[in-house]
């Protein structure tokens, strides 16, 4: 029995002439929450869109459960356990609260969609993450960008994934909401089962909810340490001193 | 009662139908025979074809694509089905399976090149559309031919020559793709990959699947509609039944139903409805006795005027409470 959820080594990716991954080697335990910070264009957002099967990496080994994979597919890496909240957070503007909340893993009573029953679910999982939207059948374009980036979280959160990974889950919340993203990652953590991957810029924030911290510069991860053994100073330091370098 | 009159005219369907039913009462009241039954038979059977191809040019325009093919791919099926019987010996039945089989591929080529090959269906279904209709003159050497013996007695009244036939296919082709839309997985992947590509794709929706298989409907539903014509005027002819006035009649239908070209919403009851309100105009004017020279102009007006009508509404309707 392995103790790493999500391993990958030497994993590369270029487009075209831009290389966005030279050699990535990071893993993630059962359980653990892991924070992925560093530069804008650092390749972090290509970084989850391998993990989670948008991307094919040019070179390098995913390992999931101890097997290694190559996904195949978005909804290859599903079936695998992996989810994803995305930057953009692919919510379907036109479509309901609740069908984006199944979207894609929608329950069906062939060959009709079973409304009422995702229309239920969709409100109880949401009543229970504290996100407060009255009407579940309300068409997403409607809300506000809080209560849209709160839908993404919830949506991959109850999909029974084993390794979450988020893309700047706080980036659009009002403190209120971004307190109820982190109280939701601090239950995940309780609970022992999954695993997170999260990008953020707040780095406080990072420190508060993470177990284990990972730099990455240049399409490298160039720093790996306990959140418990480093500080704001030392991550706010590490970034900014690239860009003092070269005066 | 008011919010019943709310809730009607916050459908999508609701400014179509009101314009629909007041067409029926002015033209009633300029002309006696527009609600006779064998007026309201004309009427169905120019509703009926419209109506059918619409049903895929919606489905296509909510995936965020176009077809302007299928027009010609509906003039060219009823010559399949003539070669199947008529140089081969295929059972009647059998020859309209196959044309409507080979019509489902020309919509799987135009998907294919746009989805695979990235180039925008504006441009690869015009291409097809004039490709087919050189197949078409070719094949047909330009020259109409009578339907194939076989194809006469209860398979021509059943398909389109009965007077209701045309119209009853319509009715259940539009309340079959109705649900498919509004109620089913298929609907919903649709509506997602033409309103969020990006978004669908993230979500592991198919996009391509659902394109390819959207132009693949379009095109089996002319080809459908071109037999159903061939049936009804009894004569299978390569300049009529088909080509870019069905098309452009598909298209206006689907948006004068209140289907967006951007992607991402339609609606098939509307098309149908857009249909209806085409079919009305063109047959009301001529009872009145408009040449039909005019009638076109007044067609592109009316057309003008619901499409702005449409768009104004539409955003009345987003901005809307909830």
């Amino acid at each position: 029995m392995t103790t790493t959820a999500l391993q990958v080594n030497g994993i590369a990716k270029r487009f075209g002439a831009l290389t966005a991954l030279r050699d990535v080697t990071l893993h993630v335990d059962k359980g653990e929450v892991l924070g992925l910070i560093g530069d804008n264009g650092a390749g972090k957002s290509t970084l989850i869109k391998i993990l989670c099967g948008y991307h094919r990496p040019d070179a390098g080994d995913i390992i999931v459960d101890g097997t290694p994979v190559v996904l195949r597919s978005v909804d290859h890496a599903r079936s695998l356990g992996i989810d994803t909240v995305y930057q953009d957070l692919a919510l379907i503007n036109e479509l309901s609260v609740y069908h984006n909340m199944f979207l894609n893993r929608e329950l069906i009573r062939w060959p009709l969609l079973s409304n009422r029953v995702m229309r239920r679910r969709a409100a109880e999982h949401l009543k229970d993450m504290g996100v407060n939207i009255p009407d579940v059948t309300v068409e997403v374009a409607k809300l506000s960008g809080g209560q849209r980036q709160a839908i993404a979280v919830a949506r991959s959160v109850y999909s029974d994934a084993r390794v979450l990974l988020l893309d700047e889950p706080l980036a659009a919340m009002g403190a209120k909401e971004g307190a109820l993203i982190l109280d939701l990652i601090r239950d995940l953590k309780r609970r022992g089962s999954v695993s997170v991957i999260i990008i953020a810029h707040n780095y406080a924030q990072v420190l508060d909810v993470c177990d284990r911290v990972n730099l990455l510069q240049h399409g490298r991860i160039t720093f790996d340490k306990r959140a418990t053994d480093t500080s704001l100073e030392e991550l706010t330091e590490l970034v900014v001193a690239e860009y003092r370098r070269p005066r | 009662m008011a919010r019943f009159a709310d809730a009607f005219l916050r459908r999508r369907e609701a400014s179509v139908l009101l314009v629909a039913l007041g067409l029926m009462v002015y033209f009633r009241a300029v002309s006696d025979v527009f609600l006779t039954k064998d007026n309201l038979i004309n009427i169905a059977q120019a509703t009926a074809p419209t109506a059918i191809v619409a049903v895929g040019i919606v489905l296509l325009l909510v995936s965020g694509e176009i077809d302007l093919s299928v027009g010609i791919v509906a003039a060219f099926a009823p010559f399949l089905l003539h070669f199947a019987i008529d140089f081969y010996n295929v059972p009647a039945l059998l020859a309209f399976v196959i044309a409507l089989a080979i019509a489902a591929f020309i919509g799987l080529i135009n998907g294919l090149i746009v989805t695979k090959l990235h180039v925008a269906s504006f441009v690869v279904t015009l291409g097809t559309f004039f490709a087919v209709q050189g197949l078409l003159l070719i094949t047909s050497h330009a020259y109409p031919v009578p339907i194939p013996e076989s194809m006469k007695g209860r398979f021509q009244t059943w398909i389109g020559a009965g007077p209701w036939a045309s119209i009853i296919w319509a009715l259940i082709i539009v309340a079959i793709f109705h649900v498919v839309l509004t109620r089913t997985r298929w609907g919903l992947h649709t509506i997602s990959v033409g309103g969020n590509p990006v978004g669908a794709t993230e979500a592991g929706i198919r996009a391509s699947r659902i394109k390819i298989g959207n132009f693949m409907i379009t095109s089996a539903l002319g080809g459908l509609v071109g037999i159903m014509e061939a049936a009804r005027i009894n004569t299978i002819d390569p300049n009529i039944g088909g080509g870019t006035t069905l098309t452009f009649y598909a298209i206006s239908a689907a948006v004068i139903g209140g289907t967006a070209l951007a992607g991402g919403s339609g609606t098939v009851a509307g098309a149908f409805l857009g249909a209806l309100v085409l079919a009305e105009l063109q047959n009301g004017f001529n009872l009145i006795g408009y040449s039909a020279n005019t009638i076109y102009l007044i067609l592109g007006l009316a057309i003008l005027a619901s499409m702005i009508a449409n768009q104004y509404l539409s955003r009345l309707r987003r901005a809307g409470r909830t």
